[in-house]
């Protein structure tokens, strides 16, 4: 990897970020995508924020630390963790036009993220049959919120994984659909980024 | 199967509502009658409404905020006029339940209907043309960013003839907001359609943000570019990091409302304290949005109509930077009184003052900019001295404000109205008319009345003074704001003052009316041929009037700052360059199909039409799927038509 | 034409086509970082590793190295200069989130502190 050689490259002639006229429409839609998903990251921090604020507000009722079950949190910890490394191993193989092996990938991806959504569902789903749901307190407004829109990002992003795999299909790799590809990676991550702190700040700190 | 509505939502027993409803229902059915009976509807399709060239959305974006103008000011006057006359022993003529939703809607509207418009319709129109590119970094989105716009105006406005507006104040604050006292339509209406433009604007702030970023033509290095785009820069950096906040805000206010959620509310360990931290926190930065770019503008007149550089490029660019920076760092100063301790307060009462500093760095430049420079006095020029003198007393207000104890006085009192009316009208408001005196022959080839401009600015000036410094003095006697009854009758003199300022104002915005008529009709002319009406320095004035659909044949190459200036000062080359074909993107239904399904879809939830809301977020998603499975988005604008284009504009008679 | 010149641009976040060994490896050694990391946040949480009072002090710290792992590994966010927009960038969506949730976790405290009701004494 040439990085001496980058480092003397003068700003004149850097294209984007110095003058060497405009950016090439992959750097142009990645940076893109990435200012977007750091909107996300400070919309998810209000509802951290909110969280933070109302994690003791039970209302006599269920506390986090009734309501947790660390087995299941580390089992979808795992499953997404593993599926942002399939998901980069996908990335690899489709930027190397190796299309098998980007399918394999991909439907790993698919299933872990899908079983962690599983998971998350049915803890849902048990919390309200035990008379814990989200109108049961502001805790637990504050939990269904921030935990669920993180699930939301995760559905769509397998809606989106299944609608990218469908254009690999029929139009193969070419260079904006790997330009897709590449945002639905840097996304996955994102998602990966803001479990860590669900995790920590939810289910590890609550649970205590 | 309607959900809750029903024939009762038209205000058939209302009066005054009705007779607005009826009003506008006419005034749309006429103008949508006209375009039918002549035939436009072809050129209006294919030329604006599925334009994705950020010059028509720009000025689709401004034209959106006139007419939202006039919705706002109407509003204005009959608040104006209801404090005028109800004192005492007299009721006027608006009972509270109605004056309540004017004056919710009359910040809702200027605050995002109007003062957002302008100031992202003015970046889209420039940044582009001042980084000497062809468009912005995603020209489609950037459509349906616009048409996200409109639709929550539509929805907004609907809310005259079907159901009512929301009576909770334009910031919507809990236990008010909330279901248990505000049970009807009228937040609902509020939220939705701020959560739909809420995306159309951070999508817009992602575009501008990489196109200024990642888009620049060569040689145009950060330290070369224009103060307005530095400007845009910092506000749409701002937008990018504060409007999700909002979102997330208003979703946990709506999921309340919907599914009896208890983020807000009084019971259930709810927290209606949080909601104002959270939109403050998002609403702190939105005034520096709407600034930013004001002060953008202001930079560019001064520089061009004072015929010299800007002084003081670099401290611009930092004092920029800075105010992009700390005005994440004073939200509390908006609810000072809500019960935070000394410490608290103090901190954000310092940073209050200290944010004051880096626009006091710029005002001191442009003073030294018009003091040795050849000054004429135009239109926007007029508009940009009106703003120095008014933003500034607007200013001193604020740090007033931000002292603690002085706002235990002051908050919440028709002084508090008059400073940020001060700030924003004076800033926001004159900056978007100095740009669009200033950037008007650009977009449409001729230069608008002076005569009208300068009388419309004279009564701006006049009326504003008139409308909003009694206010200061009744915010010193104790008057509350968003009062419907005045009890004490020492208050009117000031009031029927202020009713002669908003009168005044009302002459300002004829005259603005006037001028494009009496503009439009005489642009013969005044027909800008040369593509630089006012010796401009920047890139925007080195294409024609209007730019040809891809800008600049070939990207300029830039070794300074006030790129074009410099070009003009070593004599434009008479060398034909060499013309390439290029690449431009087609237009495209999609933003305008998206906005329908987000109408369809945001009336529906508000009236719980469950199945409504099903099919238009399906077919919001269909559009999406549509959009991204689609190719063939360019379309290729071949040499010789670039040549030939480039030959007509520059009169050269040389075959192809 | 986004083949050429490339020691010229900038370097988009994500997987670049050219490094694909070296990738593998990044994503290889990310994982197993990963992993630790969070075998490690559970153990703390749940055992008496750490100063009980101290216990989410050393959550989030493991939490940053969680995402540092994923910032570097993952996403391939460098040092060089064809990086520092997408660090910039990033730094400043960092510095608005710790803003909002410090800010509002310190001002809510103080207004509950501040604004203590007669009845919070009493159970709700």
């Amino acid at each position: 990897m040439t990085v001496a050689t980058i480092d003397v490259v003068p700003t004149e002639l850097a294209r984007g970020r110095g003058g060497g006229g405009p950016a090439p429409t992959r750097i142009v839609v990645a940076y893109g995508f990435w200012i977007f998903l750091l909107s996300d990251f400070i919309m998810f921090s209000g509802l951290f924020a909110a969280y933070a604020v109302l994690s003791d507000q039970t209302a006599g009722g269920p506390t986090g630390r009734e309501l947790f079950n660390l087995r299941n949190v580390f089992i979808e910890t795992a499953c997404l963790l593993l599926s942002s490394y399939t998901c980069g191993l996908q990335a690899l193989s489709a930027e190397q036009r190796q299309q098998g092996r980007f399918y394999v990938f991909a439907v790993f991806t698919f299933v872990l993220g899908a079983a962690f959504l599983v998971i998350e569902i049915s803890e849902f789903a048990g919390m309200v049959s035990k008379g814990a749901g989200p109108s049961r307190s502001a805790f637990l407004s504050a939990f269904f919120t921030l935990v669920g829109m993180h699930g939301a990002h995760v559905t769509s992003g397998l809606v989106w994984l299944t609608y990218m795999v469908a254009q690999v299909v029929v139009k193969g790799l070419r260079p904006h659909v790997l330009r897709r590809l590449l945002c639905f990676s840097l996304f996955w991550h994102a998602l990966d980024i803001i479990w860590i702190g669900v995790l920590t700040l939810v289910y590890l700190i609550g649970a205590r | 199967m309607l959900g809750r509505l029903s024939w009762a939502a038209i205000p058939l027993n209302e009066p005054i509502p009705l007779l607005t409803a009826a009003v506008v229902v006419i005034v749309i059915l006429a103008v949508l009658g006209i375009i039918t009976i002549k035939g436009w509807w072809p050129y209006l399709w294919r030329e604006w409404l599925t334009s994705v060239d950020h010059k028509r959305i720009g000025v689709m974006y401004f034209v959106l905020a006139l007419i939202m103008l006039l919705r706002g000011f109407a509003d204005a006057i009959m608040m104006r006029s209801q404090q005028a006359v109800a004192v005492g022993g007299a009721q006027g003529y608006l009972p509270p339940d109605h004056y309540d939703q004017i004056f919710s809607a009359h910040g809702t509207i200027m605050i995002f209907f109007v003062a957002m418009p302008f100031v992202v319709g003015l970046m889209n129109f420039v940044v582009p043309l001042q980084l000497g590119v062809r468009d912005v970094a995603f020209p489609v989105l950037n459509s349906v960013s616009f048409w996200l716009t409109a639709s929550a105006v539509l929805l907004v406005n609907a809310s005259l003839v079907i159901g009512n507006f929301a009576r909770a104040g334009w910031m919507g604050y809990p236990p008010l907001s909330e279901l248990a006292f505000s049970p009807d339509v009228g937040v609902d209406y509020y939220l939705w359609s701020l959560q739909i433009s809420g995306i159309g604007t951070l999508l817009a702030g992602i575009n501008l943000v990489t196109t200024i970023l990642k888009l620049r033509t060569p040689g145009m290095i950060y330290f070369r570019m224009p103060v307005f785009c530095w400007t845009a820069l910092s506000s749409n950096m701002l937008i990018v990091a504060a409007f999700p906040i909002l979102t997330a805000t208003f979703a946990m206010l709506l999921l309340d409302r919907y599914v009896d959620m208890h983020f807000f509310t009084n019971t259930a360990g709810g927290s209606a304290m949080m909601y104002v931290n959270l939109f403050w926190a998002w609403g702190h930065p939105e005034v520096y949005i709407l600034i930013l770019p004001a002060f953008g503008v202001f930079s560019e007149v001064i520089a061009t109509f004072s015929g010299r550089a800007l002084f003081g490029y670099r401290s611009m660019v930092l004092a920029t930077l800075g105010i992009c920076v700390l005005s994440f760092m004073v939200w509390l100063h908006h609810f000072f009184t809500m019960g935070a301790g000394a410490d608290v307060n103090a901190f954000f009462g310092i940073m209050s003052m200290i944010i004051a500093v880096p626009t006091g760095v710029k005002v001191f430049n442009w003073l030294f900019t018009l003091f040795q420079g050849r000054v004429v006095f135009s239109t926007p020029l007029l508009w940009s001295l009106g703003f120095m003198v008014t933003f500034v007393i607007g200013g001193m207000t604020g740090v007033l404000l931000a002292v603690p104890p002085v706002d235990f006085v002051l908050h919440n009192s028709v002084f508090l109205v008059a400073h940020f009316h001060n700030v924003i009208i004076g800033g926001v408001v004159f900056g978007a008319m100095a740009g669009y005196n200033y950037w008007f022959p650009k977009a449409f080839g001729f230069t608008l009345d002076e005569r009208l401009g300068k009388a419309s600015f004279w009564c701006w000036l006049a009326g504003f003074y008139l409308a909003f410094m009694p206010l200061y003095v009744l915010g010193l006697m104790g008057m509350t704001r968003r009062l419907q009854h005045i009890s004490d009758p020492s208050w009117q003199p000031l009031l029927l003052v202020a009713e002669l300022g908003a009168v005044l104002i009302f002459f300002g915005i004829l005259c603005q009316i006037a001028q494009l008529y009496v503009s439009i009709r005489t642009r013969d002319s005044r027909r800008d041929l040369t593509g630089d009406p006012w010796n401009g320095r920047t890139l925007e004035w080195a294409t024609s009037s209007p730019p040809p659909a891809y800008n600049f044949a070939v990207m300029p190459k830039v070794e300074t700052i006030d790129a074009f200036w410099e070009m003009k000062r070593r004599g434009l080359t008479a060398v034909e360059p060499t013309y390439e074909t290029i690449e431009m993107p087609r237009n495209s239904p999609t933003g305008f199909v998206t906005a329908f399904f987000a109408v369809v879809t945001g009336f529906a939830l508000i009236w719980h039409i469950w199945w409504m809301v099903l099919l238009g977020l399906l077919a919001a998603a269909v559009t999406m799927l549509v959009f991204g499975w689609s190719e063939n988005r360019e379309r290729e604008i071949p040499a010789n038509e670039i040549a030939r284009m480039e030959r007509a504009r520059l009169g050269l008679g040389r075959p192809a | 034409m986004d083949g050429d010149d490339r020691l010229l641009d900038d370097r988009n976040p994500g997987v670049r086509p050219e490094e694909s060994v070296a990738n593998v490896l990044s994503y290889t050694a990310g994982l197993g970082l990963a992993i630790l990391l969070t075998i490690a946040s559970f153990v703390v949480s749940q055992t008496n590793l750490l100063w009980a009072p101290g216990i989410p002090v050393g959550l989030i710290v493991l939490a940053f190295a969680q995402i540092g792992v994923h910032l570097v590994f993952f996403l391939h966010m460098g040092s060089g200069p064809d990086n520092t927009n997408n660090i910039l960038a990033l730094a400043f969506g960092l510095l608005i989130v710790f803003l909002v949730i410090t800010g509002s976790c310190w001002i809510m405290a103080n207004l509950n502190a501040n604004m203590m009701p007669m009845s919070a004494a009493m159970p709700r």
